[in-house]
């Protein structure tokens, strides 16, 4: 038994002092910061592109870092020249535009942008081979065609408004890709664009390295290099913005009022177009009934969904128009806090009793129906409760449904369902298809089949007429009009929450889409940030 | 007998697994191309993510039929078998880019975490079990199993973000995710060390206690045996006892358990590369799970299959090495 002593000391010695050996191995120094203006800037996003091409749906909406669009937007949201000279002008009878490319452009490879790659960029978006989903965006789109080596004519099958804000898609170069499969060319994983950031690699679901191009035409980036980190976790991206990682990070509400108090950060709570409502269908017998559904309006605590469940990140809706927009009509926005008095008098007066079990009824058909929502979304999750919890208040059942999309598709028909989604760009971009009667029923567009000859005339004239102030005032007329029918139930706009580090200057957030990753977040004008 | 000898029949066993192998990894991918039928979810919808909701079902339908994914299951099966055949093994819908890409960018980093990960499960347990094993019912014994059951309690992912609060946050002695550091100009290996010992620890850590506690009794076990019990007679020295004899005996039946607990190992990977924020298959195996991105999967299924029968073999002869009752030419 003594002779084991020496031993076993000897094994514990050797076990820590290989574990010190390892530790010692393992504090390498890390690489200090670069001086001010040369700095490598870090930024964390959950969202991961699987092509970093234009054509397969890559920051379409501008603001792509490492392309260019004919046109771009300002803090504001603005339409600005891009890779135009001017901004393009759509013709009178709104079916022609014409734009003047600006000189000396080059790609990141040295060549000269010419009016070809832009023809070659829209042409294939359009070819039915590209597994695109931007096609549906661009179906107004006829021919696109270079009468010289600086001008691009676009031909549209029908007169279309807002044209020019499709206009933000990147070009890409027609020397590297024609010929080439676009589902499948390497160029997806390390492309060439006109970007203020040349792509320097890619690991997939690690990071995105950008260097700055030096020959920029809007002027060589005020940093050295942009690091895209992709980490898909909310708690772990905030534990590594704490850890000093990161410059920016976008995180959830909750978990980016963590850095409220710590004044080496800065919290930024960006205001959207991305609305959360209840689409009421009017296949459901209960909800058919406009009394119902304007009750209901006037059931739900919208102040207290922002104040609950986004943490003050957020603002009441009212309608698809996003209050920051020039076409809201604030004679729509109705009160905040709930008014379930109100509520109830429409109710009676329609003719739902208070029956048994508290629930109301009308001709012997309880008040009650199903309200779905995507299961693994929690915020969407707790709307609905909140919903189902205000409806209860005036006699209304609602039975909230946790599904998977693939259950939730075949129902939307009959069953009441928490979407949400929206741009700040145009009303037309998303509410032509949701509230029009011609896409009644048709997957995702209009799902509760919503029918109003008003809302359909106010939503053409939008599309048809030129004049601003004529499309101000049909979508004014549309948004008087789903107020009164209530086909949806809007709850809140969403703000987009991401933190800084006080270091970073340059950031200007503007009014986000529902969609930001890689390109069009906080960071859409990240080449002129600097640290000081 | 010498040690070739008890290999002898090592390659008609090799030869005859190999011939089992292939009906098993013929039968797996049919079942998940099965699976797939089955499946409700539209991998064209899931490809778009939001723009699913502007874009039209004439322009999914497109996408559908560039993918061929709405063929019948026996065209799309001998379709896939076909070009495997080939050394292709399909196009991933969910990554956009060709499988064997996905595979070859990603698969090496799983690999080497689950690699490194067992290896120190391995030494670490014989060790910590076997000597826990010698003084039983002492100090370090009663330490190592509260500590073990302590850890056995606690999820993987509590422990990644546990171990990052502490080593990275408070501590800062290593990075709190990433394979590199995030501003790094290149993939050095040092650099790549220093961001792995983390999550190795952790998913070691995690992994752990099965085997010690498992050691430790085994060899306990064993310290009883009339063998053991000889040489402690015959005055051999304790480090000779507990080495070569009692642990030896107690080794068989924990290469069985290595071989089953392959698996879980894999799974406690998964989640550590979530935690770490580390670009290996984890994350792309859910994501193609999700979006019905069957092509992926089936490859990561069969590379898995063949991971785990290779792993089954490797256990046998390893057990016929160190048993010289075991005969693989019987």
């Amino acid at each position: 038994m003594t002779r084991i002593r020496p031993t076993f000391r000897r094994l514990v010695a050797l076990t820590a002092a290989a574990g010190m050996l390892v530790l010692a191995g393992c504090s390498a120094p890390t690489t200090p910061d670069s001086p001010a203006g040369g700095a490598t800037l870090v930024v964390a996003t959950s969202d991961e592109p699987d092509a970093l091409n234009p054509v397969l749906n890559f920051g379409v909406d501008g603001a792509a870092l490492i392309f260019d669009g004919l046109v771009a937007r300002d803090s504001d949201n603005r339409l600005v020249p891009g890779l135009a000279t001017a901004l393009p002008v759509l013709s009178a009878e709104g079916r022609t535009v014409t734009a003047k490319l600006r000189d000396g452009v080059q790609f990141h490879d040295g060549t000269a942008l010419t009016a070809q790659d832009v023809v070659f960029t829209y042409q294939a978006v359009l070819d039915p081979k590209v597994d695109s989903t931007l096609r549906s965006d661009l179906d107004m789109v006829e021919s696109v065609t270079a009468p010289d080596a600086t001008t691009v004519v676009f031909r549209l099958r029908y007169p279309y408004a807002p044209f020019l804000q499709r206009l933000t898609l990147g070009i890409v170069p027609s020397k590297l890709l024609s010929g080439q499969d676009i589902n499948t060319t390497g160029f997806n994983r390390k492309p060439i664009g006109t970007g203020p950031y040349k792509v320097e690699s890619w690991t997939p679901g690690d990071r995105l390295v950008l260097t700055a191009n030096e020959r920029y035409f809007g002027g060589r980036p005020a940093n050295n290099r942009v690091v895209v980190a992709f980490v898909a976790d909310d708690n772990v991206r905030a534990q590594r913005m704490r850890a000093g990682e990161f410059d920016a990070a976008e995180l959830p509400p909750k978990l980016a009022s963590g850095f409220d108090s710590d004044n080496t950060y800065r919290v930024q709570r960006v205001p959207t177009a991305d609305y959360r409502g209840v689409m009421l269908p009017m296949g459901n017998p209960v909800l058919a009934d406009p009394a119902v559904r304007r009750a209901l309006n006037l059931a739900v605590d919208r102040a207290a969904m922002v104040s609950g469940i986004l943490g003050g990140a957020g603002e009441p809706a009212f309608g698809p128009v996003p209050p920051t927009s020039e076409f809201a009509d604030p004679s729509t926005v109705g009160t905040p806090t709930a008014d379930a008095t109100a509520a109830s008098a429409l109710l009676d007066a329609a003719g739902w009793r208070p029956g048994s079990g508290g629930v109301r009824a009308k001709d012997g058909r309880p008040a009650r129906f199903t309200l779905m929502y995507p299961a693994t979304d929690t915020l969407r999750k707790d709307l609905a409760l909140a919903v189902t919890a205000d409806a209860k208040k005036i006699g209304i059942e609602v039975t909230p449904a946790g599904l998977t999309w693939d259950a939730i598709d075949p129902r939307m028909k009959s069953d009441a369902l928490l979407m949400g989604y929206g741009t700040p760009y145009d009303p037309d971009f998303v509410s032509y298809k949701l509230f029009s009667s011609q896409f009644a029923g048709q997957g995702y567009f209009n799902p509760g089949s919503y029918r109003s000859e008003v809302t359909d005339r106010a939503l053409q004239e939008g599309r048809d007429q030129i004049d601003p102030a004529l499309r101000k005032a049909a979508y004014t007329q549309f948004q008087k009009q789903l107020a009164a029918d209530v086909p949806w139930l809007f709850l809140t706009y969403l703000r987009h929450t991401y933190v800084l580090k006080s270091s970073v200057q340059g950031a200007a957030p503007r009014v986000e889409a529902h969609e930001h990753g890689v390109a069009n977040s906080i960071w859409w004008n990240i080449n002129t940030w600097t640290r000081s | 007998m010498t040690r070739s000898g008890r290999l002898a029949g090592a390659g008609a066993v090799v030869r005859r697994r190999l011939l089992v192998a292939v009906p098993v990894l013929a039968a797996t991918s049919v079942g998940m191309f099965a699976l797939g039928a089955a499946s409700p979810v539209d991998p064209a919808k899931q490809y778009a993510g939001a723009a699913a909701f502007t874009a039209s079902e004439e322009n999914l339908a497109q996408i559908r039929a560039n993918w061929g994914v709405d063929d019948p299951l026996p065209v799309q099966y001998l379709r896939w078998i076909g070009n495997l055949v080939q050394g292709d093994l399909g196009w991933s819908t969910s990554r956009h880019e060709p499988v064997a890409a996905v595979l070859s960018d990603r698969a090496g980093w799983t690999l080497l975490l689950i690699g490194v990960t067992l290896a120190l499960v391995l030494v670490g347990s014989l060790l910590l079990g076997a000597l826990a094993a010698y003084r039983r019912g002492g100090l370090f014994d009663r330490g190592l199993r509260a500590a073990a059951y302590a850890v056995e309690s606690m999820p993987v992912f509590w422990l990644g973000l546990a171990a990052i609060a502490v080593f990275a946050l408070a501590l800062g002695w290593f990075p709190a995710g990433g394979l590199t550091d995030v501003t790094a100009t290149s993939t050095s290996w040092a650099d790549v060390a220093h961001h792995l010992i983390l999550p190795v620890g952790v998913l070691a850590v995690s992994q752990a206690p099965w085997f010690v506690l498992f050691v430790r009794d085994a060899v306990a076990e064993s310290m009883r045996d009339d063998h053991v019990l000889a040489a402690r007679a015959r005055g051999l020295p304790g480090r000779t006892i507990l080495f070569g004899h009692a642990l030896r005996t107690a080794l068989l039946p924990f290469l069985t358990l290595v071989g089953t607990h392959l698996p879980e190992l894999v799974g406690g990977a998964v989640l550590v590369e979530t935690v770490f924020s580390l670009p290996g298959l984890g994350a792309v195996t859910v994501a193609a799970a999700l979006g019905s991105d069957f092509p992926l999967l089936a490859a990561i299924t069969l590379v898995t299959t063949a991971v785990v029968l290779a792993a089954n073999l490797t256990t046998d002869l390893a057990y016929a090495a160190a048993d010289p009752r075991v005969r693989l030419d019987g």
